[in-house]
């Protein structure tokens, strides 16, 4: 129910600094999620934005108002850890109810919220029961329905799924997607390692990276239009296959050379003084397909995966160059040690120049 | 693979053996103690504690015949009994000390003069004589007997209950319990608060409070008895209880710190700074989280800081015991005894038991949280 927005906000712990200049703006309903490698600092955002870690250099605005000096309890937040941190010692309904007793809200109040969030998380049977009896998922719901007793402005979510496994990951997660469905005015900052998550879930996610904000936008954005390499390579698995070539003919459609001996056509339109550039084109595994006209690569399938919808192919060309991963529909085992063609779509062919994507200029 | 995992037997003997003889070490002396505490003087002097536990055969020491002498059929007769007790099985008797065992119980036996004597098997004897034996010495009975374990609650009620006797325990007692509850509890409140502080909350200086308190815990408490005996008397305090909780206090505080502080860091930070964000302030967060939470590792810690306080003999000497001998301490009192009644053994045994027992009880009703809060930090 906020807008929130950063403005060049910057964290040092001591000398050095882990993260600079993040500028972004979170409109009011958003659901925000941080992705980026291990150590990029994203819980470290997030803990600035709770207030647990003091904003060494910036501006952290809620509704305009200047929030780096706030506790944490004054800014209208509600944070569920990855270690759920649960009070061990206390019922669900007592975990639930422990920020608004502290607030000193009226016990009926309480009992009307708590019964709200416990019918909502389907947490009703276990409310007298301590955090020890409970499952994981249990556990997580409970966390949840301690900030959503409070009826937060902003929720932050810091991996609140990664201690869970993959089934209820899933269920879990569909259930954070419906809860974010009735809140549809709730804020929401969303932590997470899992691609499947910040595509499902985001409004927008922001990639982190090297200190700093990599790509911010929707999810098939990032997907289709990479500003980078990082986010290309980040975003969509297995990761995008990078290749090295150089510009030969520009213009709306532009015809690259490539060092494995291949030719990349790409709808990313070049300019004149593009010729003879050394770039990099960017193909996912899903969008190579086996050609028989030109083709981007050819070269040995080295081994197979067949993962039943798909197969991936892992192809190298006789002990050169990197790898290339296609990804084919369908089971294809009879493909190793096979040479193979492969093509793309000029429209999902993606091309970088130092790093950077020629579609952004 | 066997060595890594599954159980190592040798190491398993090694622990299972010294348990035992750790556990025999420290279970012998107690239970002797509390043996010899019911029984009297005599039975102390003349066989080893652990004999009075079952039924024993024993050489009993030599008792000489007495009784009225009663005139029946011409012949003087004395009837008497060995032993107080009927349960009592004489199996073999004599009348010399050389030959303690030369008869068997029912035997009649004569002796010089013509007399006779009988010792039947529950004790009961019979001297028969022609003359009349008054004015004479009767003869002496030496008998191996049977008895059964005999206790007496005589020695606690000797030493708690009895008005007059002089050397009893129960002022001592009281006193002590005077002295330690508070000595325990005032610490402790103290320390949870500064190891909240010291774990939790950040200050310039946190690092080098910490460090002056991991120092203190090595000062020997001999350093400070004079001079701070010297301050007491000087603001006033003078001997007395007070002076005597404010200095347990003072020396059990590092510890009560460094414990606690350690324990508290161990809890879970995501657990505190949830708390933070629900909108606790330090002392809810200390009062509503940390506390209940640090609960075995409090448990503990009263428990060591009882046991010392209760088992003080120097700070009591120093702060508390004044001539009037009215604030006198168990530990005192049973010095006192060891030399007005070093002799009866009965005597210090049960005031050593009296002393013990409390610690005991507080051991056994809290040793759970003695492990727990030992383990604390160290596993999580
Ligand atoms: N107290 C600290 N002092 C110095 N550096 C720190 C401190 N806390 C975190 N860092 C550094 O800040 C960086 C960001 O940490 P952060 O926990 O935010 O990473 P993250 O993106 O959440 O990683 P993960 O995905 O593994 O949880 C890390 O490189 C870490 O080493
Ligand atoms: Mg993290």
């Amino acid at each position: 129910m906020a807008d929130l927005q950063l403005i060049n906000v910057e964290k040092a712990y001591g000398e050095v600094k882990v993260l600079a200049n993040i500028n972004l703006d979170i409109k009011k309903g958003e659901l925000i999620v941080f992705v980026g490698p291990s150590g990029c600092g994203k819980s470290t955002l997030l803990r600035m934005i709770a207030g647990l870690e003091k904003i060494t250099a910036g501006d952290f605005l809620i509704d305009g108002e200047r929030m780096n000096d706030v506790p944490p309890a004054q800014r209208g937040i509600a944070m569920v850890f990855q270690s759920y941190a649960l009070y061990p010692h206390m019922t669900v309904r007592d975990n639930m109810s422990f920020a608004l007793k502290i607030a000193k809200k009226s016990p009926a109040e309480i009992e009307a919220a708590v019964a709200k969030a416990a019918r909502i998380l389907q947490l009703e049977p276990y409310l007298d029961r301590l955090p020890k009896a409970l499952s994981g998922g249990q556990r997580q719901r409970v966390a949840i329905g301690r900030s959503i007793v409070r009826d937060p402005k902003v929720y932050l979510f810091d991996e609140p799924l990664s201690n869970l496994d993959a089934a209820l990951r899933v269920a879990t997660r569909i259930e954070i997607a419906q809860l974010k469905e009735s809140m549809p005015h709730s804020t929401m900052i969303y932590v997470t390692h899992d691609q499947v998550e910040a595509m499902t879930l985001a409004t927008r996610i922001v990639v982190l990276a090297g200190g700093g904000i990599s790509q911010v936008g929707a999810p098939l954005e990032l997907y289709e239009r990479p500003q980078n390499e990082f986010v290309a390579q980040f975003i969509g698995s297995p990761a995008m296959n990078l290749m090295a070539g150089e510009v030969v003919e520009t213009g709306p459609q532009t015809r690259v050379m490539l060092a494995n001996g291949g030719v990349a056509v790409s709808s990313v339109p070049t300019i004149q003084s593009d010729r003879g550039r050394r770039v990099n084109i960017g193909v996912r595994p899903e969008d190579l397909l086996a050609t028989t006209g030109a083709a981007i690569f050819t070269g040995e399938v080295e081994f197979t995966e067949a993962l039943g919808e798909v197969t991936l192919l892992y192809c190298k060309r006789q002990g050169k160059d990197a790898q290339v991963v296609a990804k084919l529909p369908g089971i294809h085992n009879e493909l190793r040690r096979k040479t193979v063609s492969l093509g793309a779509d000029p429209a999902k062919v993606h091309l970088f120049a130092d790093g950077q994507s020629l579609l952004y200029r | 693979m066997d060595n890594i995992v599954g159980k190592k037997p040798a190491l398993t003997w090694a622990v299972n053996i010294s348990m035992a003889v750790l556990v025999a070490l420290w279970l012998f002396p107690t239970l002797g103690l509390l043996v010899s505490s019911f029984r009297t003087a005599d039975q102390i002097a003349s066989s080893g504690w652990w004999s009075s536990l079952g039924t024993q055969e024993r050489q009993v020491p030599a008792i000489r015949v007495e009784g009225t002498e009663v005139e029946v059929d011409g012949r003087f007769v004395i009837e008497g009994r060995l032993f107080d007790t009927t349960d009592a099985r004489v199996s073999a008797w004599g009348t010399s000390s050389r030959q303690p065992e030369a008869y068997a119980p029912g035997q009649v036996v004569d002796l010089d003069g013509g007399a006779t004597l009988t010792v039947i098997e529950d004790g009961t004897y019979v001297l028969s004589s022609p003359v009349t034996t008054e004015g004479t010495r009767l003869p002496r009975i030496f008998s191996t007997a049977a008895t059964p374990p005999e206790f007496t609650t005589e020695n606690y009620r000797a030493i708690l209950f009895d008005p007059k006797n002089t050397d009893g325990m129960a002022k001592a007692f009281f006193n002590t319990l005077t002295v330690t509850i508070p000595a325990t509890i005032i610490p402790i409140l103290v320390a949870a608060f500064a190891a909240y502080a010291l774990a939790w909350m950040d200050f310039p200086g946190r690092a080098l409070l910490i460090a002056a308190i991991v120092g203190l815990l090595v000062v020997p408490l001999q350093l400070a008895l004079i001079p701070l005996l010297k301050l007491h008397n000087d603001i006033g305090i003078g001997k007395g209880y007070l002076g005597t909780w404010l200095a347990h206090t003072g020396f059990g505080l590092p510890l009560a710190i460094y414990l606690l502080r350690n324990y508290m860091v161990g809890l879970p930070r995501d657990i505190i700074e949830c708390a933070k964000v629900d909108g606790a302030s330090d002392f809810q967060i200390f009062t509503r989280i940390i506390l209940p939470l640090s609960f075995p590792a409090l448990a503990s810690f009263a428990i060591f800081q009882f046991l010392w306080t209760w088992n003080d003999l120097l700070v009591a000497l120093v702060f508390l015991i004044d001539s009037t001998g009215e604030t006198t301490v168990m530990t005192k009192q049973i010095v006192e005894l060891l030399g007005t009644r070093g002799g009866n053994w009965e005597v210090l045994a049960t005031a050593a038991f009296i002393s013990i027992a409390v610690p005991l009880m507080v051991f056994f009703a809290m040793q759970k949280y003695l492990v727990r809060g030992l383990l604390a930090g160290s596993v999580k």
